[in-house]
């Protein structure tokens, strides 16, 4: 039952940081490149627009709930188990989500590149 | 992608791993947090480590809202993982420490990782959202005129 737990867990975390990503990365596209914008209109013009962004603040939101959701899992796995489960499965996410949320040109090459960091990351946390 | 932006995914990089690494050196000091008694977590705020954790994640975060800004999702996260592989080097190189074969085909899976994802467009190009708006008055126009 423990494991049941955990492994809802995980994907609870890998869900929630994902959706934190996209919807971060969504008021970022909204707001336009910082430094340009810092260099036309001024740093003030430039916290105004990012501290009036909704999706930020939602996905400061998902953050928040993957980063206590990752405390919970932690106090019923071993950080071996939660670590490289939720950072590797995160990179799958994140791409779906950026293919069908953010219509990125998530293409072939952006496919292996995720697939080879998340298997790296595997590799390379539990050892 | 000019120097300056690869300067802030470096800072991305570098800030993340600081910012992990000082908090849980942190809460070692501080402890295990007992499960009915969570509010004790706010007295980690008092350790020092824990304190340039938060800074140095606050450091990430402006560095990663600032990579997204001028970067897709889907380029900065797999080009940000290059932190595994300085984290694994550094502590072969400076603390010394063993790595297996397993961990080195680990480092060889995220550089491919990251050189794959690099050499392509950071950014993927959409239209102008007023361009569609554009045509549409243009179409409307048009059908107008054909009334």
């Amino acid at each position: 039952m423990k494991t049941l737990y955990t492994w809802l867990c995980i994907i609870i975390v890998v869900c929630t940081a994902a959706a934190g990503d996209v919807f971060i990365a969504q008021a970022m596209r909204r707001i336009g490149d910082l430094g340009e914008l810092r260099r036309k209109q001024g740093l003030v013009s430039v916290l105004t627009r990012v501290l009036s962004s909704g999706a930020l603040f939602c996905g400061i939101f998902f953050m928040a709930l993957a980063f206590f959701s990752n405390l919970v899992g932690l106090s019923w796995a071993d950080l071996s188990l939660m670590g490289p489960a939720s950072a590797a499965l995160t990179f799958v996410t994140n791409a779906i989500g950026a293919k069908f949320f953010l219509d990125e040109n998530v293409d072939k090459r952006r496919w292996f590149a995720t697939v080879f960091v998340c298997l790296g990351v595997l590799l390379l946390t539990t050892s | 992608m000019t120097i300056r932006k690869y300067l802030v995914l470096l800072c991305v990089v570098v800030f993340g791993s600081i910012g992990d690494t000082f908090l849980a050196r942190g809460m070692k000091e501080v402890g295990a947090i007992d499960v009915h008694h969570l509010a004790h977590v706010f007295s980690a705020l008092g350790n020092p480590w824990v304190v340039i954790g938060i800074f140095a994640l606050l450091g990430f975060m402006s560095s990663y809202m600032i990579a997204l800004s001028f970067a897709d999702l889907t380029y900065v996260l797999p080009a940000t993982a290059i932190g595994y592989v300085f984290m694994a080097l550094l502590s072969r190189f400076w603390l010394h420490e063993y790595i297996s074969a397993q961990r080195w085909l680990g480092i060889v899976f995220i550089t491919v990782g990251v050189g794959l994802v690099a050499g392509g467009p950071a950014l993927t190009e959409h239209p102008p959202a007023n361009a569609s708006d554009t045509s549409e008055t243009v179409e409307e126009e048009t059908v107008e005129e054909r009334v």
